[in-house]
């Protein structure tokens, strides 16, 4: 059992997201960094899909009212267990009793708690991830506060010895050799791939689109990132009809200032989409935080597809070297 | 100047690697999304779709996997799109309670201004349309409702409303809505249902499937 201490109403519980739902007007939810609760998942052996507490808001502390393996992922929280740090991307073991604490990100901006056999809530339309405009799945489908106790699910194999062991964080693993070279600091870069109505731009605001360092602001959230930055025009206004959307899509209201859908967005639309930020990248707009600037670059839909293999295979190694970690565990043979 | 996107031809686009986007060509109609619905069901059976969500004459397809070559995905859409006929399935008929008027329908006084109607006359004749369901989409259970009467219509608030309950019946421009949960709308709201549009734990857990026939029945109308 996981019991929420201190919060602020921005934690939830979270898995990969639900399907098939689109067609009942029900969106994918789920987390926002993907890769981190991958991660987490592996690390400790549980299956990929199994439920997280995505954190988003510092600081946060967690008590294990039993003891459970675990593992910190996403961003980095100058996180203590027991008061004793520990790093980012880290699987441990935890007492019964023992404290969790984040701190405000030194890097980063969501954090993944994951434990071995998952936060095991109800799964509502196949998935435990809340659905907030629904007000259901997660925790009774919605924010988590304090008090709140979490069921961790039953598991098999997740001995993990003390200190533990860790991941390689992806932002090493998979650095950005394909941004701009003139990126200023505190900037953050995804690829994007055009999208229905890219064309529909002038020539001056298309190229606009890739050189503006666009700036997050504070009006974002898992719904979308309202991005700030000199308007972009139309060449010509069309009113679009209501056509189904996908996290990552960018589009274009009136005021031609971007807004890319997240996890919580509508399933539906009407706005001009200019881009979509790739499957592959969604994990860094997770990571980017409110106030720093995003710099679109542009992907052929091959090396979009590839970078999403990358990222599998990446995973899949990691299960595979982490379970070698855990057997090795349990026979006493740790290293 | 706002121009319609009367598509000469089919339209097919990419969604990063996530989904592909079919528009049909054409004006806004029944007959046209009675052929969108088929082509999403006939298309959900694909190998590698994870779900075929028809919108406004649209259709977006998710993905188990993305397409290994789109341009492959792309060509079957169309040839589907080529062979699909008008949807036949006769939809249910269901009734809907509303209460209008109040703070249950807090734009239909508004509403009746603006078309220069009594209230009561735009309760009737929102109750008498014959009000097809062409897609659920948006948020959890919300209906696109097509067949309002013209002299009802009027154009999305210029300010949205902060919350709109489940249950809300609006109107904006010429699609009818019901939604199915709470949140902010831009839409009129003139009532709200009295059942519920959309239940978790309900199969399926929308109220309204496309294709279905809304009558709105007026429960209590405030003036």
């Amino acid at each position: 059992m996981i019991e929420i201490l201190d919060t602020a109403p921005l934690s939830s519980v979270q898995d990969l997201g639900r399907a098939p739902y689109l067609r009942y007007g029900v969106s994918c939810s789920g987390v926002m960094d993907q890769l981190a609760l991958r991660t987490g998942n592996a690390l400790l052996g549980n299956a990929e899909n199994l439920a997280c507490i995505e954190i988003q808001a510092f600081p946060c502390r967690i008590r294990f009212r039993t003891a459970r393996a675990f593992a910190l992922t996403g961003a980095d929280c100058a996180a203590t267990l027991d008061g004793l740090p520990l790093p980012p991307w880290w699987a441990a073991p935890a007492r019964e009793g023992a404290e969790l604490t984040l701190s405000a990100p030194r890097r980063g901006s969501r954090a993944y708690l994951t434990v071995a056999g998952g936060i095991d809530v109800p799964s509502v339309l196949g998935s435990r991830s809340t659905q907030f405009r629904g007000s259901f799945g997660g925790h009774e489908g919605r924010w988590l506060q304090s008090g709140d106790l979490l069921p961790a699910g039953a598991t098999a194999d997740a001995t993990v010895m003390a200190p533990g062991f860790g991941a390689e964080p992806p932002e090493t693993a998979f650095p950005a050799d394909w941004a701009h070279f003139d990126l200023q600091p505190n900037t953050t870069s995804v690829r994007v791939l055009p999208a229905g109505e890219y064309g529909l731009f002038t020539e001056e605001s298309q190229r606009r689109f890739w050189d503006t360092a666009w700036k997050i602001t504070g009006q974002s959230n898992r719904a979308g990132f309202r991005l700030a930055g000199q308007p972009l025009e139309f060449a010509q206004r069309i009113e679009m009809r209501s056509h189904g959307i996908v996290p990552g899509v960018v589009q274009v209201p009136p005021s031609g200032e971007p807004i890319i859908q997240l996890s919580d967005a509508h399933t539906a639309g009407g706005y001009p989409k200019i881009g979509t930020v790739i499957e592959a990248d969604l994990w860094r707009l997770a990571q980017a935080p409110l106030g720093s600037r995003l710099r679109f670059v542009p992907v052929t839909y091959r090396a979009a597809l590839d970078a999403l293999r990358q990222g599998d295979a990446w995973i899949a190694a990691l299960r595979r070297l982490a379970e070698q970690y855990r057997s090795l565990c349990s026979s006493g043979r740790a290293p | 100047m706002l121009v319609d996107n009367h598509l000469t031809r089919p339209n097919v686009s990419m969604l990063g690697t996530s989904a592909m986007l079919f528009e049909a060509p054409g004006a806004f109609s029944l007959a046209t999304q009675r052929r969108i619905w088929t082509l999403a069901r006939m298309v959900s059976a694909w190998p590698g779709v994870q779900e075929a969500a028809p919108c406004m004459t649209n259709v977006m397809l998710t993905f188990v996997t993305p397409p290994e070559e789109p341009e492959r995905l792309e060509d079957a859409l169309l040839a589907a799109w080529e062979a699909a006929e008008p949807d036949q399935t006769e939809g249910r008929v269901v009734d809907v309670p509303v209460i209008y008027g109040g703070e249950y329908g807090p734009d239909l006084l508004d509403l009746a201004a603006h078309a220069e109607l009594p209230p009561e006359e735009v309760v009737r004749l929102h109750a008498e349309s014959r009000l097809i369901v062409f897609a659920i989409g948006s948020h959890p259970g919300n209906a696109y409702l097509g067949g309002l009467d013209p002299r009802i219509a009027m154009p999305r608030r210029k300010i949205p409303r902060l919350r709109l309950e489940a249950g809300s019946t609006s109107i904006g421009g010429l699609q009818a809505g019901l939604g199915g949960t709470p949140g902010p709308s831009g839409w009129n709201c003139i009532g709200r249902a009295s059942i519920p549009v959309f239940d978790a734990q309900r199969d399926p857990p929308a109220l309204l499937a496309p294709g279905d026939t809304v009558r709105f029945h007026a429960e209590r109308v405030i003036l």
